[in-house]
């Protein structure tokens, strides 16, 4: 444990007097949710308010030869109808790339299509009235003259001689291309017993946050300040966005963030309609509100992995992995999305296969290409399903050619828990991972040798069960390597700002944001146990420019790690402020104080000398009495920033139990388990939940969810009763576990857990699925894992 | 434009008078001409059930249902069912069991819930699961509410025993 | 995602609604509960001129068993055929196929008139109709007719109603002591629409089955009665030989589609699957599947 520096008793930070580290602590924020009284921005109105629907282009690639809306503007209650030509005066383009991912290429973008629409779904025009109806009455009376254009839509032909350039001015559909050559490849695999190989296919989903995408942007001309709401995982990185392309100061910008309904990386993206909503309130001098709807959000929401990988393995008798090598291609539409890109998820992929294993010889290529598609972008756990499908599904295979247990492979080849810190051949740096103590519980909890036997017992009696396992490593608490290094503006470092009150209580105020993971919790907590203040008397204030230092955000599993750690030396300082003040008034030696539970005590004997209530009241109200000289600072800011390792790598490991209806193709999912370290746990019940959560997130996409294009780049499934998103009937009980590795970079040890269920649920299903067909010598390496799929594969017709 | 029609109906014992388009569905009726903004969107195609509310003391989909059938009935919403008191232990336990993260689909959720437990008096997870599985949440995984939902059957039994 | 403007009216009896529909013509669509309705209206898949809601007609409000004759008023909803002791003991198979229907905020709602009007061929309900042999009955300006389940389904969404046409009600006859039912479908989800589906009614002596209809839904553009298949399996003591011979009669059958859930040739497989199951259920005792049902 971490951070002994902090008391003398040799005690840790982390055990202090009453630390609400380490507790299941209710969220203060859950009664307000729960009896419908949050405040998301599509509850929002604000006087002169206008609703804006966007006219989308219907094809895939085609040029807008012209755009007639005189019926529409001459609508009732119709306020505009705006092109993109006429926006593009108040709102200039935007280039999706950074300087660390070498050769990355993409397009200028415009909030509203200007000359050409690229995707089925894209912004040709908005239509602002006096209600949504209204508008959508009136976008139908917009008339778009298109000339359809060849579309590009399978990323296998994307960079085919024959096929268009979508856009000229690159040259090519070749948004970005990695390669890696690390250690011995080829002679690996020459030496190997064993060499098997795939190809992984993965569908392209997307994240379905209920509430959809929502924005309220305000122009006050008067002040000549924008003010927009917004259900954003990132405030400080919009109000930079905004300001930088409507040409105003980023003083003019606030973002607020209220409460969000779900995120999971699909709101921190700078989407052209929210641009182009900001930029209409500037144009039309009132506010304006966007709020997607469903079938918006299913053809505008960035879409994530599309992802067809080729994998390698070579094993030896003995089960030790020789090698890995991958070819991976990715198509993400016709732009890389601004300002992340579009090129971090098939980087990711590169960076993370073979990530848990000893083996030193990796060899990958990764391609990014151009499509006519919506664009893809960061969805939960970037690149981790499928790196974690890839290289799970490779070491199953490897199993299966010399005939090892799944689980006495893996013993065999993951990294020792004493080995740390060590490095991958992809250049990843882990501090410390647990992947045998990981490994060791999931079996355990699992009961894996008595399954193995219920299995084949079963499997007599013709039900066909599977286990699959599947380790990850997940990256968390990303440093400035994640996106300040290649010259983005997203803040890396999150700051907190700590206040005793007149009352004794105590106000902090946030960089990282809340969608529902538990940030406002997490923050009381820790801020509570740093000062010495019951949990109750902590009000935490996030989501707003205005009224939160400067900082981040809530993505990539980052607010506990980092949010967390700024909100411990802000507490820490306050305290150190608290017990100086103290010591002035008691005129005793601030060494012997501490605070405990909201009031000052003698260290050690605990013996109360006064209330934080008495002692703001004196020194906001009788400083008077204060000898001459001393001012009491009853406020204190700290930042935190990650500096020694890029990133806080965790790792885990899950198991999947289900049954194939080899008649059906249908999966009935029947038991998850999940084992994962995320350092130092400051909340169980939240992390758990995250976890839970994330599982969820994967076993979706292994079995239902898949946006499904046509060849001429229709998104043919795009409302929610044809996309399948995991319900409940379906969803298995899901076991969470913990091993505790905390990072010594920071005081709190805590590292993220928000991508751990997603990284290893997808692997998990597929090779239970593998597993449950083995006695039919049929192998699949696609998801979704549709019965249409499994049936074909068994011809079953 | 389409003239608006009068209707008269009972939401969260309040009687409300008022004239809607016949095209504006319950769920609009309740966040925009109300405020009654916890009934949430999030499909309007009556797959998510994130605008449960319970008419005539059924629960239906907000968002089809017209207005203008709710004429003469009685609706209620989160914002009633929490300011009666009727929901208070469940909504203790989703909060206990952190059976909601964003809170989106939980004024759903929770309707849905209570027209179980008060037609079965002790479902099993699989019973809870299937009543559920309208509602969407992109959230929890749906573990922690079932986790949530049989302590309140647990209380209620406790207590009523 | 708001519907296109409309009108509406909400008449008191049969005789007002079905004059409103011949006044309007074209330009009108019926709403009961709304529950298939209003979805494509929000979409504005559907985008009428009028909407006359017929939810008001009490008379249409019903369920009642007499002179061998289950009656049930087009305004039922879902769930009152759920709760319904009349449906669980005179047609179980039907108390059976509603569990499968959509979801209880759904079928507290939806009305069974509406469900059949509809003519989803996916749907449950009607293909129930076909396996129990019931009668539609229509009002229309010229009075009421009725119409077999089997001649009033013609296609997707299309069925024998006349536009001026409103059905209100159907009769289903009391099915007989100690015969027997089957319902089972295949959904991605529970309360999905299936990929396919089978109603089956019998009477079974002696482990053979006799007067069996096959009603699959989900296969092709409207339930269908698999007659070859069921003459395959008439008095036959069942295995799998007989079994067999069932399933390759589906193809003469069935007219599976293709579409984004599944091929039409995996439709017919599952036709087949569901065969199997179908006929090694109905040859075992049903009492307990009859009394979860009450």
């Amino acid at each position: 444990m971490s951070g002994s520096a902090d008391t003398p008793s040799g005690l840790s930070a982390l055990d202090r007097p009453n630390s609400y580290i380490g507790r299941a602590v209710p969220r203060p924020n859950l009664t307000r949710l729960m009896q419908g009284r949050g405040q998301y921005v599509s509850d929002m109105t604000l006087p002169r308010m206008g609703h804006v629907v966007y006219v989308r282009s219907p094809y895939a690639h085609a040029r807008i030869l012209g755009i007639d809306s005189t019926d529409a503007k001459a609508m009732p209650g119709v306020i505009a109808v705006v092109t993109g030509a006429e926006l593009a005066q108040v709102c200039t383009p935007w280039v999706g790339v950074l300087s660390h991912l070498k050769g990355l290429k993409s397009a200028p973008q415009y909030p509203i299509a200007v000359d050409r629409a690229c995707w089925q779904g894209e912004a040709v025009a908005a239509v602002i009235a006096t209600s949504r109806a209204i508008a959508e009455d009136a976008a139908e009376q917009v008339i778009v003259d298109y000339e359809e254009l060849e579309p590009v839509t399978d990323m296998r032909t994307a960079l085919d001689p024959e096929t268009p350039v979508i856009h000229p001015d690159l040259g090519d559909n070749l948004a970005f291309e990695r390669k890696l050559d690390a250690g011995e490849v080829d002679r690996a695999f020459a030496e190997a017993d064993a060499v098997v190989d795939a190809e992984f296919v993965f569908g392209r989903h997307t994240g379905v946050t209920l509430e959809s995408r929502s924005v309220l942007a305000d122009w006050n001309a008067g002040e000549g300040r924008l003010t927009v709401y917004q259900g954003t995982q990132a405030p400080h990185m919009m109000q930079n966005i905004f300001a930088k392309h409507l040409s105003l100061e980023e003083a003019q910008v606030r973002v607020v963030c209220k409460d969000v309904g779900g995120s999971f990386g699909i709101k921190v993206h700078v989407y052209a309609d929210e641009m182009a909503t900001a930029a209409l309130s500037k144009l039309l001098r009132r506010p304006v509100k966007f709020v997607a709807d469903r079938i918006e959000s299913f053809a505008t929401d960035i879409h994530a992995r599309d992802h067809r990988c080729y994998g390698k393995i070579g094993v030896m008798k003995d089960g030790t992995i020789t090698a890995f090598e991958i070819d991976d291609l990715t198509g993400i539409g016709p732009y890389s999305m601004y300002p992340r890109t579009s090129a971090i998820e098939a980087n990711q992929v590169v960076n993370l296969v073979g990530g848990p294993y000893t083996a030193q010889n990796y060899r990958a290529r990764a391609r990014v290409v151009f499509q006519n598609k919506n664009v893809t972008c960061q969805y939960r756990a970037v690149g981790h399903p499928i790196a974690c499908s890839v290289t799970e599904g490779l070491v199953d295979l490897a199993a299966r050619a010399i005939g090892m247990d799944p689980a006495e492979i893996r013993r065999r080849n993951l990294i020792q828990d004493d080995a740390y810190p060590c490095g991958s051949p992809s250049g990843l740096k882990f501090e410390a991972l647990s992947h045998h103590a990981a490994l060791n519980k999931l079996l355990a909890m699992m009961n894996y040798d008595a399954l193995r036997v219920e299995q084949a017992e079963l499997r007599q009696r013709g039900i066909y069960r599977g286990i699959g396992l599947a380790s990850f490593i997940e990256v968390t608490n990303p440093s400035a390597a994640f996106y300040g290094v290649g010259g983005a503006r997203i803040s890396s470092q999150d700051g907190v700002t700590v206040r005793l009150d007149a009352t004794g209580s105590v106000t902090c105020q946030t960089s990282i944001t809340e969608q529902g993971q538990g940030s406002e919790a997490i923050t009381a907590q820790v801020v509570a146990t740093a000062i010495g203040v019951p949990m109750e008397r902590v009000r935490v204030i996030l989501g707003d420019t205005d009224n939160t230092p400067y900082g981040g955000g809530t993505w990539a599993s980052r607010a506990a790690g980092i949010g967390g750690e700024a909100a411990w030396q802000a507490g820490k300082a306050l305290r150190n402020n608290i017990l100086a003040a103290a010591a002035t008034i008691l005129q005793a030696d601030p060494a012997t104080l501490d605070v405990v539970d909201g009031v000052v005590v003698d260290k050690g004997t605990t013996r109360q000398r006064i209330g934080l209530d008495e002692m703001a009241r004196i020194t906001y109200f009788r400083p008077d009495t204060l000898p001459p000289g001393f001012q009491a600072e009853l406020m204190a800011t700290r930042h935190f920033v990650p500096r020694q390792y890029p990133f806080a790598f965790t790792n885990g490991v899950q198991a999947s139990w289900l049954e194939v209806d080899i008649e059906t193709g249908f999966v009935t999912l029947l038991k998850h388990w999940v084992v994962e370290d995320c350092g130092t746990i400051i909340n169980p019940q939240l992390v758990d939940e995250q976890i839970r959560g994330g599982v969820v997130q994967g076993l979706g996409p292994a079995l239902y969810e898949h946006c499904r294009y046509d060849e001429s780049g229709q998104l043919t499934n795009g409302n929610m009763a044809d996309y399948l998103v995991p319900m409940a009937a379906e969803m298995p009980d899901i076991e969470v576990g913990h091993v505790v590795s905390p990072t010594l970079e920071t005081e709190l040890g805590a590292k993220g857990a928000g991508e751990a269920g997603t990284a290893g649920a997808a692997a998990a299903v597929a090779n239970a699925v593998n597993d449950a067909l083995s006695p039919f010598d049929v192998l699949i390496t696609e998801i979704p894992l549709t019965p249409e799929l499994i049936l074909k594969e068994l011809k079953r017709f | 434009m389409i003239a608006p029609v009068s209707i008269t109906l009972m939401v969260n014992d309040e009687h409300v008078n008022a004239h809607v388009s016949p095209r504006t569905h319950l769920a609009d009726f309740l966040r925009d001409h109300l405020g009654l903004t916890g009934t949430h969107l999030g499909c309007e195609h009556g797959v998510c059930g994130a605008c449960t509310v319970r008419l005539d003391g059924d629960i239906v989909r907000g968002c089809l249902v017209l207005a203008v059938q709710a004429d003469g009935a009685v609706v209620e919403t989160i914002e009633g069912l929490s300011d009666s008191g009727e929901i208070a232990d469940l909504q203790e336990a989703f909060r206990n069991r952190n059976a909601l993260q964003c809170g989106y689909c939980t004024p759903g959720m929770l309707i849905a819930v209570q027209e179980l437990l008060r037609q079965q008096s002790n479902p099993s997870r699989e019973t809870i699961r299937e009543h559920l599985s309208g509602n969407y949440c992109r959230c929890t995984g749906y573990h922690a509410i079932v986790d949530a939902v049989e302590a309140t059957v647990r209380a209620r039994n406790g207590a009523n025993a | 995602m708001k519907a296109s403007d409309f009108n509406y009216v909400c008449p008191s009896s049969v005789e007002e609604a079905t004059s409103l529909l011949a006044l309007h013509g074209d330009g009108a669509k019926v709403i009961a509960g709304g529950q298939s309705l209003v979805p494509a209206l929000n979409l504005r898949l559907l985008a009428p001129e009028i909407l006359i809601d017929i939810g008001r007609i009490g008379t249409l409000r019903y369920i009642s068993v007499a002179d061998g004759m289950v009656r049930i008023g087009a305004l039922a909803r879902h769930v009152d055929l759920l709760n319904s002791q009349e449906i669980a003991e005179h047609v179980p198979l039907l108390a059976e196929a509603i569990t499968y229907v959509a979801h209880p905020a759904i079928r507290n709602r939806g009305t069974i008139g509406g469900n059949l009007a509809h003519a989803d061929p996916a749907s449950e309900l009607p293909a129930c109709m076909m396996a129990l042999d019931a009668v539609m009955v229509i009002s229309g300006p010229s009075g009421e007719r009725r119409v077999a389940a089997s001649e009033f389904f013609l296609g997707i969404y299309e069925t024998a109603l006349a536009p001026d046409e409103l059905l209100i009600g159907l009769e289903i006859p009391v099915t007989a002591a100690g015969s027997r039912f089957y319902f089972h479908e295949f959904s991605r989800r529970n309360g999905d629409f299936a990929i396919a589906g089978l109603a089956a009614q019998a009477n079974v002596r002696d482990g053979t089955v006799e007067s069996l209809r096959l009603a699959y839904f989900a296969i092709g553009g409207r339930p269908t009665l698999a007659a070859h298949a069921a003459a395959k399996v008439a008095r036959q003591p069942i295995g799998p030989a007989v079994i067999a011979d069932a399933q390759s009669a589906l193809a003469e059958d069935l007219e599976p589609h293709d579409d984004q859930q599944a091929s039409s040739a995996m439709r017919l497989h599952l036709a087949k699957v569901l065969l199997e199951r179908c006929m090694s259920d109905l040859v075992q005792d049903q009492e307990m599947k009859r009394k979860a049902l009450q």
